[in-house]
């Protein structure tokens, strides 16, 4: 166990606690030996525990990328299942060190709440699932609906704003927990579930009879969804967003786990750039300059992570739609390295 | 004279005023001040440390901006556009709401349960017991989950009316049954109605005071009656029937959203206060129940004789001298009960009932103002707490007040 | 005539030497027939209410049964099998009913979670049976050696100490230096009061070091490796977090509870004052509001940089909650202890804290055991809100699993609940069977 223990002698109560010092988040993770990484407590395809607590998914491969550009080691990373009300007091706190948990970037969470968000691994916008015996085709065709949603989320608040603006009536029955949302919505509760898009598709599969239900075309939100950081730790904040990028400047330069090992010997200067080749932009992160490299070795590009955790071949089968790179149509773009 | 010697030379003893009580009781409690002052110091500096650290909002301002999210279920008026405090008001009067109705189940359902688990029918009394052992040896929290998520996949969908009795209809949508409309014009029926209800409960205290008095007895119960149904009755007659009665209006054609019962026809229950209720008062009521055995079986048995003995049928008996004498042992307990069930109303934040836990939880979220959401939550649980307790304090000694 | 009437006023046909043999009572007052009719149909209104009770019986029992086992899948691997059913779906309790009571804790690391229990067991049972022997030691054990234990096997032990205040590199150096002055320093302090008091300054301070002897020891048995695999607390769940919390939520509720009440019933002010606030506070509040403010807002109260595990903020939760409750059920101890003892202890010219620890808490305690137990029994329920706030507690998890799309179907959740319901229904009803129990013995007792 390597966690950090100071004793509180309190009577004969022993307090267990971590401690971590005021000096840099980088700093501690490193004495520490491993990132803390606060996930959700289950969403397929972007962070869900199998039954033997190993976790899986986009936002569980983007910590792994984080561990293996400061460790080279993609295990080296622990995660805390959050539920979205603790998830922000957590970070805060300093209970973890990097919160990717399906969180909308949104201006107030950037200011008033103290938080910094360090890219847009995921771009959603929320959704609606309903059942396809009600014939409805179209978001605009809800007038006098139920809707199921999560508590504590900017979905319900774009739900209200949507119905609001549509002047349809609706009626909210908002829950704690996803997975109450689905059991509710299953059992007939609601006509409509909304979250974001991805969400719905990965809830789907946890119905009675996903084939019953399907999901309107229309997107009502802008989620982009990305890691947050904790305001206030520069050097931290720029690791965290250049571990994005890397990932992404990998799929564009054509760079994947398999090939990576062969481009390092590349030509190419802004491959050589990355993979620490040339230059020293590893040491400006606090890192090693192969930093990048482990990265793409151990866990892949971004398009990689994607196809692995909710591409077509996946269950939940989504298309890289606006998730592609902004040379293919998408808004996947990121920054040089150099 | 040694005794006298002997006292000057304690009283310059050192030890002695480190051994008087008062000096150490003093010495010990100013030391404990002195910790706990620390400790409060020290959680307010870092909260306030780690707050302009991070940057985080603070204060009340939050309660005046708008809150932006709807709620199914408001006493008030309440839309998307009022602001975080009139929501958090909204959800303050659900949890009384469903507090409120689950304490006066849970009483009448407990005394029931109670009494049968006396009877001397064998059936009844098994019955009483096992309802009592089951129910209260589960968690409430898995009793809420049962009746919301088990017994809502069970009813009727909310397309169809599953209709109870005629005009009432129970589906996946709610218990729906026939509402009054007050149009307008309707007050002086209302104020009838409550006009009535005053008199009867004037009538019964003079009775009362009058048999106690001459022992002649009056018919309390059919004037009360009389006056209850006659009055408004009249009233409403003579200012021209102001008051009519909204039927849930069901459709089963049009788009297939637009079916089932019509919002804004009838009187409606949402499946989640249903099952909040069901739940808080069944499993409340076990406690209850257990609290009027011993309330009952601590009147000894020689009142139940000699009231027989005066000839007394076993209904009157349980009413007119067990029940009064019992109450005085069940009060104190079942004070406690209420205040656990209105407690326990807050796990209605896991199936989305609306009540000041969950709307503060939303608005918790909204904001990440969470000492002040929780600040309000304490507060106000704490408030009806003492509220309660200090109006079962009074009503136990008027009741305590009776004996001779 | 008078002649007629002599002989046969004389005659034996008119003395009987023989009672009539008793005629059987009427078939309808006995066996079967009469206690029904006695208990049943007594009369107009006890038929009504008979047929009622057998008509709920009716409504209750036979749905069940058709559920449970005539309608009931048993065999199947995955959702297919229960897709259409009406009733139960066992394979799904099969598939899940480790994971109901270990929840993720890894397949080959549970032997340790067995031995835990198993070691709790044997602690537990010298304890509750009144007649077993050895009590004295069981304490000793369950309150020293178990814990421990636990800790260890559960955590995988190997725990590193940082340190806390002196200004050197962090690590078991920093911390041991800093045990060794406070404990030097709290020991001097007291030796230097008693001896300003003229008590038994050595004794005292001696007893004192002694305990900071064991605590050393427990903490750095804490931080031996012995090579087992650590395992997080998020791992943990199903019924082991339900005992986790219940077992360690009642155990630190003890003390403090005992502190409390011991304060309530002070004589000084300010500390009888403290008590009461906090024990009506605690009391006042819902425990979910408790939990939300150990999981979102306790983070804020520590300094910069200090944090706890979740399970173990919900834990410190959790025991200030149950200890107001306990303190009520302690007070109740004390105030059943006749003002002779007090009395008497103090004629003695025995000490305050020796009073309470030798004469009145032990008879107070001994007195509320059912009350102790009742306290479990309502923490033990309690611990299923824990799943609230994302802890994965036996109904938490069983709630979880049904999401999993490999067994999602109709009567899955039924299923899980009645399941939840039956192990809960089992623990509490033994737990409340058992305090009843204690509740006659010690009554019993009393009455002399």
């Amino acid at each position: 166990m390597t966690m950090k223990i100071m004793p509180l002698v309190l009577g004969a109560a022993v307090a267990l606690a971590a401690t971590a010092a005021n000096a840099g988040t980088l700093d501690d993770v490193k004495a520490k030996g491993f990132v803390q990484c606060g996930v959700s407590q289950g969403l397929p395809g972007f962070s869900n525990p199998d039954d033997q607590g190993n976790w899986t998914g986009l936002d569980v491969d983007y910590c792994r990328a984080l561990a293996a550009a400061i460790f080279n080691d993609p295990s080296k990373v622990k995660f805390s299942p959050l539920s979205a009300k603790e998830r922000f007091t957590a970070l805060q706190s300093g209970e973890i060190d990097v919160l990717p948990r399906n969180t909308t970037w949104t201006m107030s969470r950037d200011t008033a709440l103290g938080l910094n968000f360090v890219g847009v691994n995921y771009y959603d916008g929320q959704g609606f699932m309903v059942r396809k015996s009600l014939g409805v085709a179209s978001a605009l065709e809800l007038s006098g609906a139920n809707v199921c949603t999560n508590t504590g989320t900017t979905t319900e608040l774009n739900v209200a704003d949507y119905f609001r603006s549509k002047d349809m009536p609706y009626q909210i029955v908002a829950f704690e927990k996803a997975d109450e949302v689905v059991q509710a919505y299953d059992a007939g509760r609601c006509d409509v579930y909304t979250t974001d898009a991805s969400g719905l598709y990965a809830q789907r599969l946890k119905l009675t009879n996903p084939d019953e239900h399907m999901v309107l075309p229309e997107i009502i939100s802008k989620e982009p969804l990305g890691p947050v950081v904790r305001q206030g730790d520069d050097e931290w904040f720029n690791l965290a967003k250049w571990v994005h990028f890397a990932a992404i400047n990998a799929e564009e330069l054509g760079v994947t786990s398999a090939n990576v090992d062969e481009m390092k010997n590349s030509e190419t200067p802004s491959v050589k750039r990355l993979l620490g080749t040339e230059g020293e932009y590893g040491k400006a992160i606090g890192l090693s300059n192969d930093w990048a490299y482990n990265v793409i070795k151990h866990v892949g590009n971004y398009g990689e992570m994607f196809e692995r955790n909710v591409g077509p071949s996946t269950q939940l089968g989504i298309a890289r739609g606006l998730n592609a790179l902004w040379s293919k149509g998408g808004l996947q773009y990121a920054p040089p390295v150099r | 004279m040694a005794v006298e010697d002997a006292r000057p030379e304690r009283a310059t003893d050192r030890a002695s005023w480190i051994n008087d009580p008062k000096v150490r009781g003093a010495f010990y409690q100013i030391l404990l001040v002195l910790a706990l002052a620390w400790l409060i110091w020290e959680i307010i500096d870092n909260t306030r440390t780690n707050l302009e650290q991070r940057n985080m909002a603070t204060g009340w301002g939050f309660l005046d901006e708008t809150a932006g999210f709807g709620i199914i279920l408001n006493l008030i008026q309440y839309s998307e556009i009022s602001n975080y405090g009139r929501a958090l008001f909204v959800g303050f009067l659900n949890t009384l709401l469903v507090a409120g109705i689950g304490v006066f189940l849970a009483t009448v359902i407990g005394f029931i349960v109670g009494i049968a688990r006396l009877s001397k029918n064998w059936v009844i009394s098994r019955i009483a017991y096992v309802y009592i052992e089951v129910l209260r040896n589960i968690p409430l929290l898995l009793q809420i989950f049962f009746w919301y998520f088990a017994v809502l996949r069970a009813v009727p969908g909310k397309r169809e009316m599953g209709t109870i009795v005629p005009g009432v209809h129970l589906n996946i949508a709610g218990l729906r049954a026939p509402a009054p409309v007050f149009e307008e014009g309707s007050t002086p029926t209302v104020i009838a109605l409550i006009l009535a209800i005053v008199i009867s409960f004037v009538i019964k205290g003079w009775s009362a005071k009058r048999q106690a008095a001459t022992g002649q007895r009056f018919p309390v119960l059919w004037t009360a009656i009389g006056l209850i149904v006659v009055l408004p009755l009249i009233v409403f007659l003579a200012t021209g029937m102001p008051i009519s009665i909204s039927y849930p209006e069901f459709r089963d054609t049009g788009p297939m959203l637009m079916r089932g019962f019509q919002e804004g026809t009838g009187f409606v229950l949402i499946p989640e206060f249903l099952s909040l209720l069901l739940a808080l008062s069944l499993y409340t009521a076990t406690f209850i129940a257990e609290i009027v055995r011993a309330g009952i079986l601590a009147v000894s048995h020689g009142q139940t004789e000699a009231s027989y003995a005066l000839g007394l049928r076993p209904g009157s008996t349980l009413r007119l001298v067990i029940i009064p004498q019992a109450m005085r042992v069940i009060i104190p307990p079942l004070t406690s009960q209420y205040l656990n069930l209105t407690k326990n109303s807050s796990l209605a934040v896991a199936i989305a009932y609306p009540d000041l836990v969950s709307v503060g939880g939303t608005v918790l979220n909204q904001t990440g103002q969470a000492i002040e959401i929780i600040a309000i939550w304490m507060l106000v649980y704490l408030s009806i707490s003492l509220l309660t307790s200090a109006f079962m304090n009074w009503y136990n000694k008027r009741m305590a007040l009776v004996e001779r | 005539m008078t002649m007629t009437h002599a002989d046969e006023s004389t005659s034996e046909a008119y003395v009987r030497d023989r009672m009539v043999e008793d005629a059987a009572p009427p078939s309808s007052s006995v066996g079967a027939i009469g206690w029904m009719r006695a208990n049943l149909f007594s009369s107009i209104p006890n038929t009504i209410l008979t047929l009622l009770g057998i008509y709920i019986v009716y409504l209750v029992v036979p749905p069940l049964i058709e559920f449970t086992l005539v309608n009931a899948v048993w065999e199947g691997e995955d959702r297919t099998a229960c897709a259409q059913a009406h009733g139960a779906c066992w394979p799904y309790v099969e598939a899940y009913f480790w994971t109901f009571i270990y929840g993720r804790y890894p397949d080959p690391e549970r032997w340790r979670v067995n031995l835990t229990f198993f070691l709790f067991a044997i602690g537990l049972v010298p304890l509750l049976v009144p007649q077993m022997p050895f009590k004295r030691e069981g304490l000793i054990y369950m309150l020293a050696f178990f814990p421990v234990a636990a800790l260890i096997l559960l955590t995988g032990g190997d725990f590193t100490y940082a340190g806390f205040f002196l200004p050197m590199p962090e690590g078991e150096l920093r911390f041991w230096i800093e045990f060794l002055l406070v404990a030097a320093a709290v020991t001097g302090g007291i030796y230097l009061l008693t001896r300003e008091a003229g008590g038994n300054a050595k004794g005292t301070a001696l007893s004192i070091l002694a305990g900071f002897g064991v605590l050393a020891a427990l903490f750095f048995v804490a931080s031996i490796d012995f090579g087992l695999v650590e395992v997080e607390t998020p791992l943990w769940g199903g019924l082991l977090v339900t005992l986790v919390i219940a077992v360690t939520g009642i155990a630190a509720s003890l003390p403090i509870g005992i502190a409390l009440a011991l304060g309530r019933r002070s004589n000084l002010p300010i500390v009888r004052l403290i008590s009461v606030i906090f024990i009506e506070f605690w009391r006042g509040v819902p425990l979910i509001t408790v939990l939300f403010m150990s999981s979102v807002m306790l983070p804020l109260f520590l300094p910069e940089g200090i944090t706890f595990d979740k399970l173990l903020r919900a834990l410190i939760g959790v025991a200030l909650f149950a200890s107001a409750y306990m303190a009520e059920v302690v007070r109740g101890g004390l105030q059943a202890i006749g003002k002779g003892q007090y009395e008497g202890a103090m004629a003695l010219g025995l000490r305050y804290w020796q009073m309470m620890s030798k004469i009145i808490l032990p008879q107070a305690l001994t007195l509320v055991i059912p009350g102790i137990v009742n306290t479990f029994i309502g923490l033990f329920k309690d611990t299923t809100l824990v799943l609230i706030i994302g802890l994965f507690d036996l109904l938490g998890i069983i709630q979880s699993s049904y999401t999993d799309p490999n067994w999602a179907s109709p009567t899955q959740s039924h299923t899980g609940y009645l399941v939840a319901a039956l192990i809960f229904w089992v623990f509490c009803f033994s737990m409340s069977r058992y305090s009843i129990y204690m509740e006659r013995r010690l009554d019993t007792g009393h009455k002399r």
